[in-house]
């Protein structure tokens, strides 16, 4: 068991995993900043706010230096939580374990690598996908050869769990983004037996929710075909190297703010659909807290969850026996349907030319919005029932919500910022910046030719180059991406007509009145990935007849102010739940204001605890939404209200 | 100075929050705000700097590539110091009304750059493909900007909706789509001004597609070499060839200025897009009523003369009728 962490600066990460370490942690899980993870420098414009926020800042191999303080790279066994830059992050962890004097056949590690799931749901993607594949290929040809004992990639279908997927979609664009990265190395010419040991080398990494008999049949499935796929496409004879390994963190995304006292027991319940077969059991498992959805978890909250694991493993006689469900008719039936419509939709996207392709082309986000609309009009309907939220709403006063506890939730010093721009200021102003110049040119040399990144990757990382050198030489060569939102080729459950028509004619009548139609900026400021209510938003907000300006993410407040006064919208509203809302927030007015623009009405919504909500509306935000809020037809109705009070002349 | 003028001023003065305001205006649909759009246009027209900027109109199948190829070109043409403005439209649904307006993303502009502008707006479904506003936000547009470019979608009748409203057309095609065929079937060629095969950078399929366009072209265009339209290929991604755009759409526009054709291009646009709109609101029967096509665009081409908008003029007209 180890906990994923890091935070502030890399020294007060260091401090952390030696305590870890010393507490009997067999391994460290390394947490990355946004900046770090989208390649921005600490005194990136971008990264304001954000540094230290997520996970530990690193600019350079100082940096990663420090982290790694009376460490032995050599020993450790190192996941580093790290995608669009995952090159320049183990090519940092390589030219340091070489400093060290390390044997680099001994390294043992995984980077999580997977692209394809950044574009669909976890959003710290940077170039466009084929460079990017391009990318990961590189590290996996440099990794079998000089570093035979690491996981260079580790697929992730529990992003798209938490952005609306089913398990039959889950279980097929994984196994679409697996087979994009095994045709790319395929398509180098290496050998069956090097493509052999890069099928064994890559582990997955999945989601688990309260459907949990699903959850189980799941897992079956995907190891079924993950065996089929290693044995007709590739070619794998040894039965050892087609085993479907993984890991599992299960649902967040049903964890609700109201009555949250009740997600531990959902806690427990995902837990069990990951190891209740013995056949289907996940290699490790993390699990969210039960405050989830009111910020970040508290040790304190953390230790609960870490005990519910213990209990099942020492208290309960589950890992006594053999599978449970050997031989059980419903499982079997349940896991072969799964498998037959997971694999249809495997030969969707392969029609299609692939994941790449039909990732580009949007069809895969499409896909997961619509299924993630369901989910939510489902729940706003009722015939979804979540217990606390549309039903069985009446409650004692919680002791755990007693005021002195909520606003403990984990906050970050935002002192840790500034110190970290002055070790990036001293650390550029003591290298040789002749090394640095040459070592980016051949690293853009390489990338233009086409020739494996990675050594001029750890060249670049010896002679000083920081993080956010190092992307931008590759946006000059392979461009920036903005991943498409999915919002336009998704629409509405019919099942939710009869709020439409009454919403719709709500907005003709104001269109009539405001002789053109309301128009609503919807923005997500900041490097925050969490785009699924933003999309619940816009798309709601579209089909009930509004015009929606949406942009995705990561879009700076000045963007969204200098758009707000291009559009001539009447309405911004804002998403934020990375937790920086008060300063995203105040830039976006003060951006608006200074444009003109200081009437026009702006709203908020994401994880916003109620005392910054207050000061938010304070500040002149007209209203703040959060998940309790969760009939989205509500809030269409509350921001149409809006327009029209602000947008007309008042009445006589 | 009351507050059109003053507007007027800082629209021409490309103050971006006021050319936003402006267009706003002009898309105001209620009868106070169309006389004071009126007025605005008239403003702007008269102001000596109408019509200044030169207005290309992207079209073709979705998917082709003009949003990302419309942020290229705005950036090469930033590059060139020529000040742009963009209108892109997208469509909305014929049930709602709503729109997703979210191509703008692809023009990754400068937030600080005063003289890049974006504009999106829904095809309103009252007409094809054009908003029943475009006409008059490319006005303004191309009174304040040097680069007017308007992008629509759209394909069949609708996409030839552009030609209302841009000097020169634009059909932007990707190879191996299969549209291109659609295209010389349904007689399009007959439309655009210059041609695009767009995503160069995926090698073989472009130049191969470039070349069947080319002869298409020259089979459409017998025995008029002189006017078959240039055929150009760019990579949108890479940016390459769109340099090479911008020069052979700046040639078509000197060309028509050249041959004085420039402002009766225009005014014929305008009296096209006047009668769009005005059949949309009378329908055939009112354009019968005045005696069919030909007399409405005559009655229209008066009072365009009396210095009305397109959009003023085809309002007039049902008035009168
Ligand atoms: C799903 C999820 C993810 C998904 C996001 C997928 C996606 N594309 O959206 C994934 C797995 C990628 C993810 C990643 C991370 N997450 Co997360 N995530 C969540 C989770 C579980 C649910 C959020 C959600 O989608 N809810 C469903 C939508 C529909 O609800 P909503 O956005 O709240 O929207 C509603 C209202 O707020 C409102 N609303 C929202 N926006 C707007 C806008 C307008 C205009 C209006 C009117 C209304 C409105 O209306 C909606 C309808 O009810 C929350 C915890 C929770 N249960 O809330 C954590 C949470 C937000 N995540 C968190 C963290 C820390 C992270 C990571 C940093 C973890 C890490 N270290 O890697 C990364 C960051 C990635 C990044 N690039 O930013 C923290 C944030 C902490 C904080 N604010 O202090 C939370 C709170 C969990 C926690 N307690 O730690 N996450
Ligand atoms: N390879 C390549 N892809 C491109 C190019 N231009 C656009 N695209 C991609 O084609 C898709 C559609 O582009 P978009 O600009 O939205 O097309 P539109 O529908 O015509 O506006 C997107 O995935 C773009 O990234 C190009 O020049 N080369
Ligand atoms: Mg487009």
């Amino acid at each position: 068991m180890r906990t994923y962490s890091g935070h502030s600066t890399p020294k007060a990460s260091n401090e952390l995993y030696r305590a870890n370490l010393a507490k009997g942690q067999t391994g460290l899980s390394v947490a990355f900043d946004l900046p770090t993870q989208t390649g921005y420098d600490s005194d990136a414009s971008f990264a304001r706010g954000e540094v230290g926020k997520t996970g530990v800042p690193i600019d350079s191999l100082g940096d990663l230096r420090e982290l790694f303080e009376g460490l032995q790279l050599e020993q450790m066994n190192t996941s580093m939580t790290i995608n669009a830059t995952a090159a320049w992050l183990l090519a940092l962890y390589v030219a340091l374990a070489e400093e060290q004097g390390a044997t680099l056949s001994k390294l043992r590690g995984t980077t999580q690598n997977d692209i394809i799931k950044e574009y669909l749901s976890r959003g710290t993607y940077v170039f466009p996908p084929e460079p990017s594949l391009r990318l990961i290929a590189d590290m996996i040809e440099y990794t079998v050869e000089h570093l035979p004992e690491f996981n260079p990639v580790n697929v992730c279908s529990y992003h798209l769990q938490e952005a609306g997927a089913t398990p039959e979609q889950e279980i097929a664009y994984a196994l679409g983004t697996a087979i994009a990265v095994l045709d790319t190395v395929q398509a180098r010419g290496v050998s069956q037996a090097s493509l052999d040991k890069v099928f064994g080398r890559v582990s997955f990494f999945l989601n688990s929710n309260l459907r949990f008999i699903d959850e189980v049949c799941k897992q079956r499935a995907f190891a079924r075909l993950w065996d089929k796929l290693g044995l007709e496409r590739y070619g794998v004879q040894d039965a050892k190297l087609r085993r479907f390994r993984y890991g599992v963190q299960v649902n967040s995304l049903g964890l609700t703010e109201a009555q949250p006292e009740n997600n531990i027991i959902r806690i427990v319940l995902e837990m069990l659909g990951v190891t209740l077969s013995r056949d289907a059991r996940a290699r490790a498992i993390q699990l969210p807290a039960w405050n989830e959805a009111l910020g970040l978890p508290r040790p304190w909250d953390q230790q609960l969850s870490l005990r519910a694991q213990q209990i099942l493993a020492y208290e309960s006689d589950l890992l006594e026996h053999a599978d449970i469900f050997e031989g059980s008719v419903v499982i079997e039936r349940r896991t072969s349907e799964l498998a037959a419509a997971a694999w249809a939709e495997v030969e969707a996207v392969l029609a299609r030319g692939g994941i790449v392709q039909a990732v580009a082309e949007g069809y895969v986000k499409e896909r997961l919005v619509a299924a993630n609309a369901a989910r939510l009009v489902a729940i706003e309907q009722g015939t979804q029932i979540v217990v606390g939220v549309n039903e069985f709403r009446e409650s004692e006063p919680s002791p755990l919500l007693e005021a002195g506890s909520v606003d403990a939730i984990l906050r970050v010093d935002p002192a840790s910022e500034a110190e970290q721009i002055e070790r990036l200021q001293r650390w550029r102003a003591g290298r040789d910046s002749a090394a640095v110049a040459s070592a980016l040119e051949a690293l853009e040399r390489a990338a233009r030719e086409g020739s494996n990144l990675m050594p001029p990757s750890i060249a670049a990382a010896k002679a000083g180059v920081t993080t956010g050198e190092w992307a931008n030489t590759l946006r000059g060569v392979f461009g920036e991406y903005r991943a498409p939102t999915g919002v336009s080729g998704a629409s509405t459950p019919e099942t939710l007509q009869e709020q439409l028509t009454r919403l719709r004619a709500e907005l003709d009548d104001l269109t009539e009145q405001l002789g053109r139609r309301p128009k609503l900026l919807v923005g997500k400021p900041g490097l925050d990935g969490h785009s699924n209510g933003a999309e619940q938003i816009a798309l709601r907000a579209r089909d009930a007849g509004f015009e929606v300006v949406y942009e995705g993410i990561r879009v700076s407040p000045k963007e969204l102010a200098r758009a707000a006064a291009d559009e001539g919208v009447h309405l911004v509203g804002l998403s934020i739940l990375s937790g920086a809302h008060l300063e995203l927030v105040g830039e976006t007015l003060e951006r608006l204001r200074a444009l003109g623009l200081g009437e026009l009405p702006v709203v908020v919504g994401g994880i916003i605890p109620e005392e910054d909500a207050a000061l938010l509306r304070a500040r002149g935000v007209r209203a703040v939404f959060t998940p309790k809020d969760y009939r989205i037809g509500q809030i269409i109705e509350q921001l149409i209200a809006l327009v029209r009070s602000t947008s007309l002349p008042k009445a006589g | 100075m009351d507050e059109l003028q003053e507007l007027v001023e800082r629209v021409l003065a490309r103050d971006f929050a006021a050319v936003g305001r402006a267009i706003s205006l002009v898309e105001d649909r209620r009868p106070r705000a169309s006389e004071r759009s009126e007025r605005l246009l008239q403003l702007l027209r008269t102001s000596g700097r109408a019509a200044a900027g030169h207005c290309l109109g992207l079209t073709g199948p979705p998917g082709a590539g003009k949003s990302t190829l419309v942020s290229a070109l705005a950036r090469v043409a930033r590059r060139r110091a020529l000040s742009v403005g963009v209108l892109a439209v997208d469509p909305s649904s014929p049930r709602s009304g709503g729109a997703l307006l979210g191509d703008r993303v692809r023009i990754e502009g400068d937030p600080d750059d005063e003289l890049l502008y974006v504009r999106s707006m829904a095809s309103g479904g009252d007409l094809g493909g054009l908003a029943r506003a475009a006409g008059a936000a490319v006005e303004v547009l191309t009174a304040a900007y040097e680069l007017v470019v308007v992008e629509t979608v759209g394909v069949g009748q609708s996409e030839t909706d552009v030609e209302h409203v841009s000097d020169t057309v634009v059909l932007v095609v990707q190879p191996a789509s299969g549209d291109l065929l659609q295209f010389i079937k349904a007689g399009i060629l007959e439309i655009p001004d210059v041609l695009v095969v767009n995503k160069l950078d995926l090698g073989p399929v472009a130049t191969r597609a470039a070349a069947e366009l080319r002869a298409a072209l020259a089979a459409t265009h017998p025995g008029r070499q002189a006017s078959v339209p240039p055929v150009v290929l760019t990579s949108a991604a890479t940016s390459d060839g769109v340099d090479e755009l911008l020069d052979r759409c700046a040639e078509h526009r000197a060309q028509l200025a050249a041959t004085g054709a420039l402002e009766a291009e225009r005014a014929a646009r305008r009296r096209r897009w006047a009668y769009r709109l005005f059949r949309d609101w009378a329908g055939a029967r009112g354009v019968q009523q005045l005696g069919g096509r030909a007399h409405a665009e005559a009655r229209l081409a008066l009072l365009l003369g009396e210095g009305r908008s397109a959009w003023g003029a085809a309002s007039a007209l049902a008035e009168q009728r």
